[in-house]
């Protein structure tokens, strides 16, 4: 079932276009990502989607719910994570998850929610005296405190260190089996392959193109390189005779293979066929990077 | 009202802000009402001495111009520019209510001021408590919630939080100059005193006065401070933006 629908969105500001027509729908239980460079109209998108702004143009439903007419509804079904909102400094911890919990008819008993981001701990801390990952856990559970079905969370590892990054992964992934639909806006291509089950690259208010990561990958065609050293001479025919071998040239002691597809299998099946034993196996993938640019000629970060 | 509960516990916690509004005005009121002339009558304010409503009054009028033109719009912009009144708007609650639960606070705040000078002036100066109270109530209530419309303006103005307050204080050396901080409004050349009687500081720092002593308040008094409720609460519903 399609829980969110968009179709067509417009958005401009005074002096220009910030999204000129985007659709997609998400599933209920996925996760989504939202991912382009900057300035493309990713948040605009979500902003729209999340009732806070007025779209010029498109439908947007929300489980059915239109976030123009029926925002009240939409709060109820929707928490949102926004881009660089942050708190008072002399908030504590609980403070804000006690207090955004009382907005809520509904809300999720917030020492579990606490607990589950981590931060039990820090819990008479002062919002000024977290850290980067730590605020934006913090943040997450605020989106998620009045049992939203759909979380939008934007940019929500900007800024943080790796550990603290990959932290907050597990935490969405968490998140996304509790049942929450998730929206997804970055412009870290590892955080779409590694999270989102679909994604829309969006450029220039456009969306360039949509499917899984994997699909956008091996959609746009580029060559993946397997490269090892074997333990015998190989003879290049025999990989060139596979379909999804393009090219075999060699560096030194090493035997570098470019093509499409299943080619890492295909490679070392052909290879075990031989007795040939790839030594130093390493397989270079194109990733969503390299789809974005195959696909608008331009880079994303 | 958690937003209330919290909102204060905030505002205790980040303590000198309140702590200065509260304590200036009254460090001042006892320094310098401590100079044994200003207990004395002054044929310059009609015979009172300065400690009898000047001093006291005056004091408050800086109080209340300090939270309303100072501590509310750097609040407000603050909580603007971190984005928090937009992430409430993501909520089921209207941001409307933090503002609200901020104008509140801020108006005890000058109300905890106006007690505290009230007592102090009393028991260290000898003044008295003012004697038309209920008129003083409605003068302080009337004064109090005009300032705050234009501490709302301010907010509203303000394009980063920094610059907030900066347009605060400048706004209140006029203010103060008008409510009569430096030249009382007794010994104030007519035009000086006209324009004093129709800028929101003087109507209030002279209806305090006047009801502090036992008089009535001038009805003109009364309506300016009521038009710029109006008006500059008006402006700021039409200029306040949430994010």
């Amino acid at each position: 079932m399609n829980l969110i629908e968009v179709s067509h969105l417009h958005k401009r500001y005074r002096d220009h276009v910030a999204v000129e027509d985007v659709s997609f729908s998400v599933d209920e239980g996925e996760i989504f990502g939202i991912l382009g460079p900057n300035g493309a109209g990713k948040t605009t998108t979500v902003e729209c989607v999340s009732g806070l702004r007025k779209p010029d143009g498109g439908r947007i439903r929300v489980a059915g719910v239109d976030p123009v007419g029926e925002r009240d509804r939409l709060r109820l079904i929707l928490g949102a994570q926004l881009q660089s909102a942050i708190l008072p400094d002399q908030i504590k911890v609980w403070e804000a998850l006690d207090l955004y919990a009382s907005f809520y008819p509904n809300p999720v008993h917030w020492p579990d929610l606490l607990d589950q981001v981590g931060l039990t701990a820090k819990r008479d801390a002062r919002f000024g005296k977290l850290s980067g990952g730590q605020r934006q856990r913090l943040s997450v559970a605020l989106a998620l405190v009045g049992r939203p079905r759909v979380a939008v969370l934007d940019e929500l590892t900007t800024g943080l260190d790796p550990q603290a990054r990959r932290d907050v992964w597990e935490l969405v992934e968490q998140i996304r089996r509790d049942g929450v639909t998730i929206l997804l806006v970055t412009h870290f291509m590892e955080e779409a392959e590694r999270l989102c089950d679909r994604v829309a690259l969006i450029d220039g208010g456009k969306v360039a193109a949509a499917d899984t990561p994997a699909g956008l990958i091996a959609g746009v065609g580029l060559d993946q390189s397997v490269r090892f050293r074997p333990s015998e001479p190989v003879d290049d025919g025999v990989l060139l005779a596979l379909p999804e071998v393009h090219a075999v040239t060699r560096d030194g002691a090493h035997v570098v293979v470019r093509g499409t597809g299943n080619l890492a299998p295909a490679v070392t099946l052909a290879l075990a066929e031989h007795r040939i034993v790839p030594g130093d196996l390493r397989i270079e993938q194109a990733t969503l990077d390299d789809a974005f640019l195959a696909l608008t000629g331009r880079k994303l970060q | 009202m958690k937003i209330l509960a919290v909102e204060t516990k905030m505002l205790l916690r980040d303590w000198p802000a309140p702590l200065i509004v509260l304590a200036l005005p009254l460090g001042v009121l006892l320094i310098l009402g401590s100079i044994p002339s200003f207990s004395e009558p002054n044929p310059d304010l009609g015979g009172q001495a300065f400690n009898d409503t000047q001093m006291p009054a005056l004091m408050l009028v800086l109080s209340l111009l300090t939270v309303s033109l100072t501590v509310l719009p750097g609040t407000l912009a603050t909580y603007r520019e971190r984005g928090i009144l937009r992430r409430m708007s993501t909520t089921p609650v209207h941001p409307m209510r933090v503002l609200g639960v901020q104008l509140f606070i801020n108006l005890v705040l000058g109300a905890l001021a106006a007690v505290l000078l009230i007592v102090m002036a009393k028991l260290v100066l000898g003044s008295a408590i003012p004697k038309q109270l209920p008129g003083f109530v409605l003068v302080f209530l009337l004064g109090t919630a005009a300032l705050l419309s234009m501490g709302l303006v301010i907010a509203a103005l303000a394009k980063t939080a920094k610059v907030a307050p900066v347009i605060g204080s400048v706004a209140m050396t006029p203010m103060m100059f008008v409510s009569g901080m430096w030249t009382p409004r007794e010994i104030m050349p007519p035009v000086l005193r006209t324009i004093s009687d129709y800028s929101v500081g003087g109507p209030l720092a002279a209806a305090l006065r006047d009801t502090w002593a036992g008089n009535a308040p001038q009805p003109l008094h009364l309506v300016v401070m009521a038009v710029a409720v109006v008006v500059f609460g008006g402006l700021a519903v039409r200029l306040f933006r949430w994010e």
